[in-house]
C-alpha cells in the first residue's frame, strides 16, 4: 500500500495512466545580431497573446457547478501572464544578457518559482506551481510545435502523475478521470483544492513509492485516508466499493446542507457550533457549516512543549483562530489542565482523585501569573474577531468573581499600554459541576452566557469515572438526574436573559437533539463532522414534535426508557 | 503623493485572489499605486510582486498612491482593505 495525504473526499476505483511531463531545456544559444532582439521580444509576446487566449477558452468554458476555486486561479493565471514584472525581467535578460527568449522565460520562471518554493508559508510555497504552470504555457507556445495533441482516456481513469499543474486539474475531463495521485503537492496545492472542488478523488504527496505503479494497473484511491491499493485482491475491492457507495451518498447530504441553515419545519433557527483546537479546525469548520465555534480548547497550546507559552505565542494562536472565524463568534476556554493532562514544564503532585482535584480554574485562581498571560492574550486577540471568554470547572459565584477581578486587571494592563481590544467582549462559564448546574439562578446573573459541558456533568453528577471499565456502563447522559440538570440550566439562562449553549458530547448524539431542542436549546457545539448530521435531524422536524418528545421523556423515570424511546422516534 | 497603512484581515493574508482583485482594482486607474511592506516596496500592477511580499493577515502594509487620479484611487483601495479583503 501506499500512503500519500487525501484531500478530497470519496474513493476511486479504476485503473492507472501514468502521465509523463514534457522537459523544457535551456538551449545555451545567445543572441548576436542586435535586431534579433527585438524578434526575440516579440516572440514572447506572441506566445503571452497565444497563453491568453487558451485561458480565456478555459474561463468560458468553465462550469459554475464545478466552483469557483478554479474560475479564480484562472484568474490568477491571467493576471500571471500578462505581469509587467515578469515581461520586463524576461525583457531585462534577452536585452542585457544576450540570450534567446526560450532561455529567458525559463530562467525568470525558476527564479520565481524558487522565490516562492523559500516561502515560509505552505500556501506560499504552493504558488510556485502557478507560475510555473503559466511559464510552461507560454514555452509551449514559444516553440513551433506547439500545441500537445489532446487525449483522450478510457473511462474510470485514475491518473498518475509527478505533479499535476493547477490547469491539468481543471481542464481534467471527469468523464473518465476518476482521480490522480501525484508524487509531489500537499493539500494545499491548487490541484488539491480544485480537486476537492470538482469532485475528483485525490492522493497527493505519495512520495517515490507512487513510481511502482505501472499502466493500467487497477488502483483503489481512497481520497479521504490517503491510502492506494494497487492490485488489490477481491474482497478489498468488495469492501471499497461499499465504502464508495457510503461516501457517495454522505457526501449528497454533505452537498445539500452546506449552505442551509439549521432551521426546524416550523422555522426555529438553531446555531450549529464547532468544537476546535486550533485555526486549521476553523477550516474544516467552515466547510461543513458551522456558524462559529462554541469550543476552543486552548491545552494543545501548552502541550508539547517545555515551557509555559509566552503572551506573545498565545496572542499569536488566539489571532490566527480570530481570523480564520471570519466574523464568526469563537468561545475560548481558558485553560483546563489538571493531573490526567499534566503537562512536562508545570509540576503537579500526583493525586488520588485528579478529576476532584487541582484542576483548571482552580489551578489559574491560585496561579494567576499564568492566568493573567492566558487573558491578556485573548484580549488582544480579540481586536481581530468576535472571541467570548470561558471559565471551565466553576463551581460557584466566588470563582466568577474571582476570576474577573484577575480579568479585570488584565484590561486594565492592556488600557495603560494603549492596545486595543474588544471592549464588550462576552464572558461565560462552562456548566459541568452539579453545584453550578444547580445554582444556575445565581450564576446567570454573574454571565453572559453557559455552555453546558455534559461529559463532565454526567461524570460528576453520576459519580461515574467514565475511564474506569468496570463501570463505564454506568455512564449515562440519559439518566434522568442529569437531563433535569440540564434541563433546569436551560431554563434558568432564559429566564435571566443569558445565551446557553451546549459543547459536550450529547450535543452530537443525533437521537438527544429533538429532546434538546424541546428543552429549550437553541446552540450545539460539536465536532464539525456531527453538524451535517444534526442539521439534517433539526432541518426535518417541527417545534411541536421536540416538545412532546421532551415532555414524554421528562415522565420517564430511567434511562433504558429514555434512550429506547429516543431511538424509536429518530428512526 | 497619498500614503496610508492598513490592517490585514483577511487570515490567509494577501494570498492569490485578493491580490487579482488588487491588480485588477489597481488597472481602473492612472495613478501609480504601490505596497510597501517593512523595507520593501513593489508596484501594485504586479500580481508575482505583491504574491512575493508574502503579505499575512495581522500584518501592516502600506500603499502607496501617486497621480492625477490618487483620492478616487486611494477610496477604493480604503474600500478594499476596509470592506472586501474579509469576504476574498
Amino acid at each position: 500500500m501506499i500512503t500519500g495525504i487525501g484531500v478530497s473526499a470519496g474513493i476511486a476505483i479504476g485503473r492507472a495512466y501514468l502521465l509523463k511531463k514534457q522537459e523544457t531545456a535551456l538551449t545555451g544559444l545567445t543572441i548576436t545580431d542586435e535586431a534579433a532582439i527585438a524578434t526575440e521580444i516579440e516572440k514572447f509576446d506572441k506566445a503571452v497573446e497565444l497563453s491568453l487566449i487558451e485561458v480565456n477558452i478555459l474561463i468560458d468554458s468553465y462550469h459554475e457547478a464545478n466552483g469557483s476555486e478554479g474560475l479564480e486561479i484562472l484568474e490568477a493565471h491571467i493576471e500571471l501572464l500578462s505581469d509587467p514584472q515578469i515581461k520586463e525581467d524576461v525583457a531585462e535578460k534577452i536585452f542585457a544578457e544576450k540570450k534567446n527568449v526560450n532561455d529567458a522565460v525559463i530562467e525568470v520562471i525558476a527564479d520565481a518559482v524558487t522565490m516562492f518554493k523559500n516561502m515560509e508559508d505552505e500556501y506560499m510555497r504552493a504558488r510556485a506551481a502557478d507560475v510555473e504552470d503559466i511559464g510552461n504555457r507560454i514555452l509551449k507556445n514559444l516553440s513551433p510545435t506547439g500545441k500537445a495533441p489532446a487525449h483522450t482516456y478510457p473511462p474510470d481513469t485514475i491518473i498518475i502523475a509527478d505533479d499535476l499543474s493547477p490547469s491539468d486539474t481543471i481542464s481534467m475531463d471527469t468523464t473518465c478521470i476518476i482521480g490522480f495521485a501525484t508524487r509531489a503537492g500537499g493539500k494545499t496545492s491548487h490541484a488539491a483544492i480544485i480537486a476537492k472542488s470538482r469532485g475528483i478523488t485525490a492522493v497527493v504527496g505519495c512520495g517515490n513509492l507512487l513510481t511502482e505503479v505501472k499502466n493500467n494497473d487497477l488502483l483503489i484511491l481512497d481520497g479521504q485516508s490517503g491510502a492506494i491499493m494497487v492490485n488489490p485482491d477481491e474482497q478489498t475491492i468488495i469492501t471499497y466499493q461499499a465504502k464508495r457507495e457510503e461516501c457517495q451518498a454522505h457526501n449528497l447530504l454533505l452537498k445539500s446542507l452546506k449552505d442551509k441553515p439549521a432551521i426546524t419545519t416550523d422555522g426555529i433557527a438553531v446555531k450549529l457550533l464547532a468544537n476546535i483546537a486550533n485555526a486549521d479546525d476553523m477550516e474544516q469548520a467552515h466547510d461543513l457549516g458551522a456558524e462559529g465555534s462554541g469550543l476552543l480548547r486552548t491545552e494543545l497550546l501548552f502541550m508539547g512543549r517545555d515551557a509555559f507559552p509566552s503572551e506573545d505565542e498565545q496572542f499569536e494562536f488566539y489571532k490566527a483562530v480570530a481570523l480564520k472565524a471570519k466574523g464568526k463568534p469563537v468561545i475560548v476556554r481558558t485553560l483546563d489542565i489538571g493531573g490526567d493532562k499534566p503537562l512536562p514544564y508545570f509540576n503537579l503532585p500526583a493525586e488520588q482523585n485528579p478529576f476532584l482535584g487541582y484542576r483548571a480554574i482552580r489551578i489559574c485562581l491560585d496561579r494567576t501569573d499564568i492566568f493573567i498571560t492566558q487573558l491578556k492574550a485573548i484580549l488582544r486577540a480579540s481586536a481581530f474577531g468576535k472571541l467570548k471568554i470561558m471559565f471551565p470547572m466553576i463551581a460557584n459565584v466566588q470563582e466568577i468573581r474571582a476570576a474577573k477581578i484577575v480579568l479585570n486587571e488584565a484590561i486594565e494592563d492592556l488600557h495603560k499600554a494603549g492596545i486595543s481590544f474588544d471592549k464588550t467582549i462576552e464572558i461565560g462559564i462552562m456548566i459541568e459541576i452539579p453545584s453550578a448546574a444547580i445554582t444556575a439562578d445565581l450564576l446567570a446573573k454573574e454571565v453572559d452566557f453557559f455552555s453546558i459541558g455534559t461529559n463532565d456533568l454526567c461524570q460528576y453528577t453520576l459519580a461515574v469515572d467514565r475511564m474506569n471499565e468496570k463501570i463505564k456502563d454506568l455512564y449515562d447522559p440519559y439518566n434522568p438526574g442529569v437531563l433535569r440538570l440540564i434541563s433546569y440550566v436551560i431554563d434558568q439562562a432564559h429566564k435571566n436573559n443569558i445565551e446557553v449553549g451546549m459543547c459536550g458530547e450529547l450535543a452530537s448524539d443525533a437521537n438527544a437533539t429533538l429532546l434538546l431542542l424541546g428543552m429549550g436549546l437553541r446552540e450545539f457545539s460539536m465536532s464539525a463532522t456531527s453538524i451535517p448530521t444534526i442539521k439534517n435531524t433539526i432541518n426535518n422536524n417541527a417545534m411541536g414534535f421536540a416538545n412532546q418528545i421532551y415532555e414524554r421523556v421528562m415522565a420517564m423515570d430511567n434511562s433504558t426508557t429514555i434512550s429506547a424511546y429516543l431511538k424509536e422516534v429518530n428512526k | 503623493m497619498i500614503s496610508k497603512d492598513y490592517i490585514i484581515t483577511a487570515a490567509e493574508g494577501i494570498h492569490a485572489r485578493p491580490a487579482t482583485a488588487l491588480v485588477k482594482l489597481t488597472k481602473r486607474f492612472k495613478s501609480t499605486i504601490s505596497i510597501k511592506k517593512g523595507d520593501r516596496v513593489v508596484k501594485l500592477n504586479s500580481l508575482l510582486n505583491i504574491l512575493s511580499l508574502a503579505a499575512k493577515g495581522g500584518e501592516t502594509i502600506s500603499i502607496i498612491v501617486d497621480g492625477e487620479d490618487e483620492v478616487g484611487a486611494l477610496v477604493a483601495i480604503d474600500m478594499f482593505f476596509h470592506e472586501e479583503l474579509k469576504h476574498l
